[in-house]
């Protein structure tokens, strides 16, 4: 009972965090939705037992990311709501085509299994908790050579920004 | 109901008894101490020394009429204060206040521990809602409607995630020094007296509590500069400048509402000192007097070592207010980015290579 109610609050929040990032008008209130989905995602975490990952996304993508999305709308001044005039021929039929499939598919699955909620979250017997030491084995040990090719591209993306404002900047001045 | 469920109701409402009235004390304390410091008398109608003042102040808050500006977002405008208090009270719950002890009543006995929330990733925890706490100032800003909160609130921005990098940096040799990510593991590895392998430095230093601020000055100098920048008091307060931004992100706000920033301001000026004290400067460790004392006032004395502590800082924040003047905005930067980070990165390769000798010995041994 605890741990339904531990998954279907959060997972409400995350639902209406989502809806409100697609349908809001207003940027700033997309991204208050996309705070309120990642919040309520580091509680699902929790409820997981790995806290250490619930504190990094909460810290990184609810903390950091989302702050400098704000910042980035707040400095360009998106104020004005955005545009619904359908940009792409036949795209609201599409994504209304596409939500219809998934949809279907799930309700598929539902009904052959009789809405068996073990066989869809199956219960795990590992009690332990992850903590950091754990992750940082497993990160150091097993997947050091992933671990290190994504800190390369990481490096790699950051210089190619940072080259890419800099001519950027050195043309304007020349004009 | 069980035990536990009792104590998990009761540990908040304690938690919200004693930091409000602790605000109110602190603010008469600020008012009276920068008084004092600009030879100034400071408040002295309401009460003995004036110590009501903040209560008079407070009701009149209360009964204040709250304006809703007619360009203000209403949603975000509503949500702004309350995002500002949640992450104040969220931080003090995994502060030790104690060491745990046993209560009795009758046959029942039941283990208490005096924190709120003991979480084995404590430090975490703290970085990550003290970074929740930026969204109240830059929605306060954005949708007021007005051009000054605007101002307030991107610099607030700027300022917030600028500093929180180089706390979050200067948290992470303590961490390796203490091995732990737990609040109450770090207060409990800086018991005991610094120790040395030469005989004679041992006997020099013998006497000094093995507090982290010692082996860790340098994370310690970091984290107080950056601490005082991320609740935004001077001279680092470009978010409510009021010579350029009137009162910056909470102009626009009156009554209530501008009473929960101003509760939330203090609560997490005190959080952060309390933080600092547990850290670096032993946190509760402190002299019990176990023999001397009554056996319960013995038992309180951790939490009251704690408050000496928290209050011994607080009252440097006061302090540098009244000393120092603004910085501008470029040199706060500039603080931040050019100098703050760096250093901060250094120290982290010398104390960790440090920490690997002494755990492993010289390379080449």
């Amino acid at each position: 009972m605890t741990d339904l109610l531990l998954f279907a609050i959060p997972g409400l929040f995350i639902i209406l965090g989502a809806l409100i990032v697609i349908f809001a008008k207003n940027p700033v209130h997309n991204a208050m939705g996309l705070v309120l989905t990642l919040t309520s995602l580091a509680i699902l975490y929790i409820s997981l037992n790995a806290t250490f990952v619930a504190m990094v996304q909460m810290l990184v993508y609810a903390g950091a990311v989302m702050t400098l999305f704000l910042f980035v709308i707040m400095m360009i001044g998106v104020d004005k709501p955005e545009q619904t005039k359908e940009e792409i021929k036949g795209q609201k039929l599409l994504i209304s085509g596409t939500l219809i499939l998934l949809v279907s598919v799930v309700v598929f699955i539902g009904l052959e299994n009789g809405l068996n909620w073990n066989l869809l979250f199956p219960q795990s017997q590992d009690t332990f908790e992850g903590t950091p030491s754990l992750l940082a084995s497993a990160m150091f040990t097993s997947w050091v050579f992933p671990f290190e090719v994504i800190s390369i591209l990481l490096i790699v993306a950051t210089t190619a920004a940072l080259a890419l404002a800099y001519e950027f900047r050195k043309r304007e001045t020349n004009d | 109901m069980s035990p536990e469920i009792i104590l998990a109701l009761i540990k908040p409402l304690l938690v919200l008894g004693l930091l409000l009235t602790n605000t109110i004390i602190l603010i008469w304390l600020e008012r009276k101490v920068v008084a004092g410091m600009q030879s100034r008398v400071g408040p002295d109608r309401a009460g003995p020394f004036g110590i009501l003042q903040t209560l008079a102040d407070a009701i009149k808050l209360l009964l204040k009429e709250q304006i809703l500006p007619m360009k203000a977002d209403k949603a975000m405008y509503l949500l702004a204060p309350i995002i500002a208090l949640v992450p104040s009270f969220l931080i003090f719950m995994i502060i030790p206040l104690g060491p745990g002890f046993e209560l009795t009543i009758g046959q029942e006995s039941q283990f208490i521990n005096m924190v709120g929330a003991d979480i084995n990733v404590g430090v975490l925890f703290f970085l990550a809602v003290s970074s929740l706490a930026v969204y109240s100032v830059v929605l306060a800003g954005w949708s007021s409607g007005s051009k000054y909160p605007l101002l307030g609130g991107v610099r607030a921005s700027a300022q917030m995630i600028s500093y929180e990098a180089a706390m979050g940096l200067s948290l992470v040799p303590v961490i390796l020094y203490s091995g732990s990510m737990s609040m109450s593991k770090i207060v409990e590895s800086q018991s005991g007296y610094l120790s040395s392998p030469i005989p004679i430095v041992d006997s020099i230093i013998g006497f000094i509590p093995n507090w982290n601020i010692f082996p860790q000055f340098l994370a310690f100098g970091i984290f107080f500069i950056a601490s005082i920048a991320e609740v935004n008091r001077a001279p680092f307060d470009l978010v409510e400048a009021e010579q350029e931004l009137v009162g910056g992100f909470h102009t626009e706000y009156s009554g209530f509402r501008f009473a929960m920033f101003f509760l939330a301001e203090y609560i997490n000026m005190f959080n952060m000192c309390a933080i600092t004290a547990t850290f670096f400067l032993g946190g509760w460790l402190g002299p019990t007097f176990a023999g001397v004392l009554p056996p319960f006032l013995s038992a309180i004395m951790p939490t009251i070592w704690l408050g000496v502590k928290t209050f011994g800082l607080l009252f440097v924040y006061f302090w540098i207010r009244a000393t120092l003047p603004r910085l501008r905005y470029d040199q706060l930067m500039e603080l931040g980015w050019k100098r703050l980070i760096p250093l901060s990165i250094i120290w982290l390769m010398i104390s960790s290579i440090v920490l690997g000798i002494r755990e492993f010995g010289l390379p080449w041994s």
